[in-house]
This record gives structure tokens, sequence and C-alpha cells, in this order.
């Protein structure tokens, strides 16, 4: 069995839904150590022309689990999310899926995407020139291949479904409306709502409410509060009000590793996250 | 089926029977029915013009469809259209037969002249007409899809794909201008005598190529109807909009590009096709960058992302191109300029942007959106 260490950096990437046949399987030791985790993330290291954004990274998300990261600018936050979607190959380092059942270093971003990990930037980026129906559309779990999509018909069911996520992300009033007329804390829903068409296990969330009003991010908590109940989620985030309100388990990254984790309590109270973060 | 039906709203439906059937019917009646002398009598020229502009449209409209919806600038459409053009001069050249200046039956004219012996290899076949329109097809689509296959899945997008495209086609000018190449050279294939059996400086034979090339333009606008109207269709406006969301999503980029090039390809090169028996020469100039450019210009001046202003900015740059350089052919390159950055300035969204945007300002009168005028702006971003 290769090690992913031999896995060259900047591997191909492969053409979606062929990758289900390629070897994507993970030995039993390691196997056995991601047990009862959806994400298990050990030993990554990347490096831009030297820097090191992640450094013998280690990080393990149970099943079900709603996790929060913080940590000061550079710390690998966004690198992790790049690493873990695919869009970025570690030079070293496991990161493995759903109880170590998958390798997530072979795959590209989309066959990443179609085995149930979704995705939020921390710009929102919704498709300006579709309107909401029709990016929540795209967003539905489908049979993702050209000929199908070129053929695709909407269910009424699924056309339900729809309509019952633009309830949940508070646009159901906007139905035919360009996504580009949304205001900023639309969008960041709209997206959050298209997270949820794809039925993702894992939702990675950068910075899910940056640049929203207080309103607008109380109403937010409590939607990802909800979400979270029936799958994992990794949130992103810099408001500490924010990661207080969700009360969950918070890692604290460091030069791309991990410096704390624990409560939000706990953290705050940790005299080297004061130091390098809180502190300042 | 009923999803063929779908493709356009009701009032598509019917603009398109009104455009196309007037098309169809009333310029073969004006030009064969109605006596010469007739003021309203359709002047032989005037049916050979339309048809050639008919090509550039659906030429127009295969750019659109990979330009306008997937957001990918291909500034190399000429080569497809100039290889499905070289397709069909070849089956002309081979029907010449002994007809030619040096009678000869097995080699066209300019073998003959460059004192070659025998026929290259990859002239066989194209004796036989259906083994020349498979060719047509086959030559620009499997182009396209090696070239977009190395392209797409590189992730080259924006400028950089829009200067590897108009690389390929300067490197295709380059070859066919040599003589060695076996494709008459800077002279290119020219002297047809007739397709099909049938003399192509015959009216009736030339009213027949128009009436295929309007139903092959009506074929390719619904074939991009089709696609447009589609999920595909959205996905691809999707990937204008923000690639890497629509690889997040789960759909495979590089495939919905590579479809839509590979398509777009193949019917610029049934355009070219059509075009070169119509006008009677296909030679190396076909593949000039500047006529690929060109195609840009119609499709923005038109309004991208329509299909149908594709069409309609080819034949009114067309038809302004053949008004100005008979008045006064000095001017018209100025005129191109200008026109292409005036619309530019002025109309981001072409003639069918700026019909549209009057249509809804007649309808609702007060409040000039600004968030429509920065859509626009945004959506210029994407070119």
């Amino acid at each position: 069995m290769p090690d992913a260490d031999t896995v060259p950096a900047a591997a191909a990437p492969a053409p979606a839904n062929k990758s289900r046949g390629r070897n994507t399987r993970v030995s039993e030791a390691k196997a056995r150590l991601a047990a009862n985790t959806i994400l298990y993330v050990d030993g990554v290291t990347v490096a831009f022309d030297g820097f090191r954004a992640l450094n013998e990274l280690s990080l393990f998300i149970e099943k079900g689990e709603l996790r929060t990261i913080i940590g000061p600018n550079g710390a690998g936050k966004t690198t992790m999310m790049d690493v873990v979607t695919g869009k970025t190959r570690p030079d070293k380092g496991d990161v493995l899926f759903d109880e170590g059942s998958v390798d997530l270093t072979r795959l590209d971003e989309a066959a990443i995407a179609n085995l149930g990990i979704g995705r939020k930037f921390q710009k929102p980026t919704v498709f300006e020139h579709l309107t909401v129906f029709e990016n929540l559309e795209l967003a539905l779990k489908t049979d993702r291949r050209i000929l199908a999509t070129l053929l695709f018909r909407l269910g009424a069911a699924q056309a339900r479904r729809i309509d019952e996520t633009m309830g949940l992300i508070g646009l159901g009033d906007r139905r035919s409306a360009r996504a580009g007329t949304l205001s900023h804390g639309q969008k960041q829903w709209l997206e959050i709502g298209m997270l949820l068409m794809q039925e993702p296990q894992l939702l990675l969330l950068d910075e899910p409410v940056a640049g929203m009003t207080d309103h607008e991010t109380e109403a937010t908590a409590e939607m990802l509060l909800d979400i979270a109940r029936e799958r994992s989620v990794i949130v992103v985030e810099h408001d500490m009000e924010f990661v207080r309100r969700l009360g969950a388990k918070v890692t604290v990254l460091h030069e791309g590793s991990v410096l704390a984790e624990g409560s939000i309590d706990y953290v705050q109270n940790d005299a080297r996250v004061i130091e390098v973060y809180l502190g300042r | 089926m009923t999803r063929l039906f779908r493709i356009q709203s009701k009032a598509g439906w019917a603009a398109f029977v009104v455009i196309f059937g007037i098309a169809l019917v009333a310029v073969p009646w004006l030009n064969l029915m109605i006596p010469v002398d007739s003021p309203y009598h359709l002047p032989d020229y005037m049916v050979s013009l339309l048809g050639k502009y008919l090509c550039y449209a659906l030429l127009a409209l295969s750019l659109d469809l990979v330009w306008g919806y997937a957001g990918a600038l291909s500034l190399g459409h000429g080569a497809f259209f100039a290889l499905g053009g070289y397709c069909m001069g070849m089956h002309l050249m081979r029907q010449i037969g002994t007809r030619g200046v040096y009678g000869n039956a097995d080699l066209p004219d300019f073998m003959v002249f460059l004192n070659w012996k025998e026929l290259p290899w990859y002239w066989f076949g194209f004796d036989h007409f259906a083994f020349a329109m498979v060719m047509v097809v086959l030559v620009p689509g499997v182009l396209a899809f090696v070239f977009g296959w190395f392209a797409f899945r590189s992730r080259i997008t924006g400028v950089y794909f829009s200067i590897i495209t108009q690389a390929m086609l300067f490197a295709f000018m380059l070859a066919f201008f040599r003589n060695e190449m076996g494709f008459g050279g800077n002279n290119g294939l020219t002297d047809f005598k007739d397709l099909l059996g049938y003399d192509l400086h015959d009216q009736s034979t030339r009213v027949g190529l128009y009436v295929a090339s309007v139903v092959l333009l009506a074929c390719g606008f619904l074939i991009g109807r089709f696609i447009s109207s589609s999920k595909l269709g959205r996905v691809l406006v999707a990937i204008r909009d923000a690639e890497s969301r629509v690889r997040f999503l789960g759909y495979s980029v590089t495939n919905a590009k590579l479809f839509a090039f590979t398509i777009s390809a193949v019917l610029a090169g049934l355009a070219g096709a059509l075009y070169v028996p119509q006008v009677g020469i296909i030679n190396p100039s076909e593949f000039s960058p500047a006529n690929s450019i060109e195609v840009a210009v119609w499709v923005a001046v038109g309004g991208r992302g329509t299909l149908f202003g594709a069409i309609l900015g080819a034949f009114a740059i067309n038809g302004a191109k053949s008004y100005f350089t008979g008045a006064a052919p000095e001017i018209w390159l100025f005129f191109l300029g200008a026109l292409f950055i005036g619309v530019t300035l002025l109309m981001p969204k072409g003639i069918l942007g700026l019909a549209s945007g009057l249509a809804a300002r007649l309808k609702r009168p007060p409040a000039a959106t600004p968030q429509q005028e920065t859509a626009l702006v945004a959506g210029r971003e994407h070119a």
C-alpha cells in the first residue's frame, strides 16, 4: 500500500466521477486510528516557497461534531480547508474521511465534494447571474455527469426540497431574484443553503458571519446549530462572541499547528493562546 | 419530447418560426419567382451574400456558446471554421476531375503544378461526399476535444485561454501557407465545378446552398438553445461566474467546458463547410487572427450569452461592412474600431441588451435600477 508521502505534490487532478474507481483505500492500522472520526488529519505539512503554511497539523473531528477553529491571520486555517477539499495537496501527512475509509489526498475537488464534503468560502461565492432558485438547483444532490446534467429534469419532490431550503435560509420571497442583487448577508445564507442542498456529511465554513450585522449573526448562529444536529460542521471564525454562542469545542491554530484545544473558556485562559492571539 | 418544446418560451418559438420562415421562403421566392425587371426582384448576388452571412452567423453562434455561456473567449474559432471549409474544399477539388487546367483526373491542378506524382494519403476518401461530411464534423471536433482537454485540464482560463487559442490558430495559418502541406499553399483550393452533381455556378444551386445554410443555422440555434436552457447551460453560466465554486459543488468544470468547446467547434466546422461552396474558395487567410477576433466583435455587438444576439451581430456588422466597403472603403476599419469601443463602453450587453433594457424601461418608467447597471459592469469583467 503506497504511503501518502509518495504522492507527488502536484499530482494531476482526476476527472470527477472517475475517481471512485481509484485506489483511495487506507491501510487498516490507520483506519483503526481514525475510527469514529469524520475527518482525520494527521501530521500534515504544506509549504509554499519554504513558508510552512501547515506544520505537522493534526486534527480529529468526530462524527456529528461541531468544531470551531480560531487563530491569528496566517495560522493556516484556510490552507487547512484547502487541503481537506482537495484544492491544495499536502507535502506530507494523512487526510482521511469517514472513519478513515477514504484518503482525500488522492482526490480532486469535484470528487471530494461528491463524497459529501461541502465548503463555504470566506468571501460569499454564489452564481450572480443565476436566480436564487437556480443556485440551489445546481447544488442539489444529483448525478453530476455531463449527459445527466444536460438531460436533467427537476422532480416535484426536488423542487419542494429547494423551496424548503429557501425558507430555512430566509430567502423564500426572493425565489426569482438574481443572486447578484442579494445583500451580503443574504449571499452568505444562500451559500449555506447551497451547501445544505449537497446533503454533505461534513461542512466546512470559512468565517460565515464576516460582514454580518448583529441580528444576522444571531440568526446564522441558530441556523448553524440547527444544521449541526444532522451533520459534522467545522467553523473557522474570528468573531469571539459568535464562537461563544456556538458553544462548541475550540481548536486554536498557530503557525500551522494546533496550539490549544478545549472549551472556549479553557482556551481563552490558556497562557500561550493569550500571548499569540487574544492578548494582542 | 416535451423538453424540446420547452427550450424557449412561446414568444421565442413564434419569433423563431417567423424569422427562419421568412429567410427560408421569402428569399428564394423573391429571387427565383419574381421577374428580373421587377423592383421586388432579389438580385442573384444578394442570395450568395446572405448565404455567406448565414455561415458567419453560425460561426458567431458557436463562439457565443463557449464565450457567452462558459466564459472562455476562444480567439481561435476561425481554425475550426477553416478546417471544416478545407474538408469541403478537398471534396470539391476531387469533383473537378479532368476539368482542371491540366486535365489530370488523379491530381488537383496545384499538385500537378508542384510536380507531385501521387495523391497524399490524407486526400484519400475525399472523393466521396459522405466521407467529406464525416471529416467536416470529425476534424474540428477532435481537434477541439484534444486541445480543450489539455487546456481545461490545466485550468487555463481567461486571457491565457484566448492567447493559446490564438497561438493555435496562428500555427495553423503558417502551416497551411506552406505548399509542402498539400493543401494548395498560399492560393488554397478554388476553381470548384460542382457539388453532388449540381453546377455551383447555377443560380438554383446557389439558392439550394442558401436554403441549406438557413436550415443549418436554425438547427445550430436549436442545439444551442437546448444546451443553454438545460441544467448544463446553467452550470456553464455558473462556471463563468465562479469556476471554483462549481468544482466544490462536485461538477467537473473540465468536462463541462470540454463539452461546450467541442460542440462549438463542430458547429463552426459545419459553417465553414457551407461557406466554401458559396464563396468558391478557401485559402489560409481564413486562419488569420484578425478574422477570429472579428467574430468575437460580432458576438459582443449582438449581445453575449443570448445566441440570437450572435446571429444579429454577425448580420449587422457584415451588412455594414458590405455597405461601407462599397460606399466608403477607407473608413470601414475606423468604423469597426469605433464600433467595438462604443459597444464595450456604452452597451456591454450588445444590441440585444440595449433593446431589452429599453423595453424594461418602457414598462416601468421610474427607477432606472442602479443595481442592474452594476450587474452589467460586473458581467463585463468575465470577458
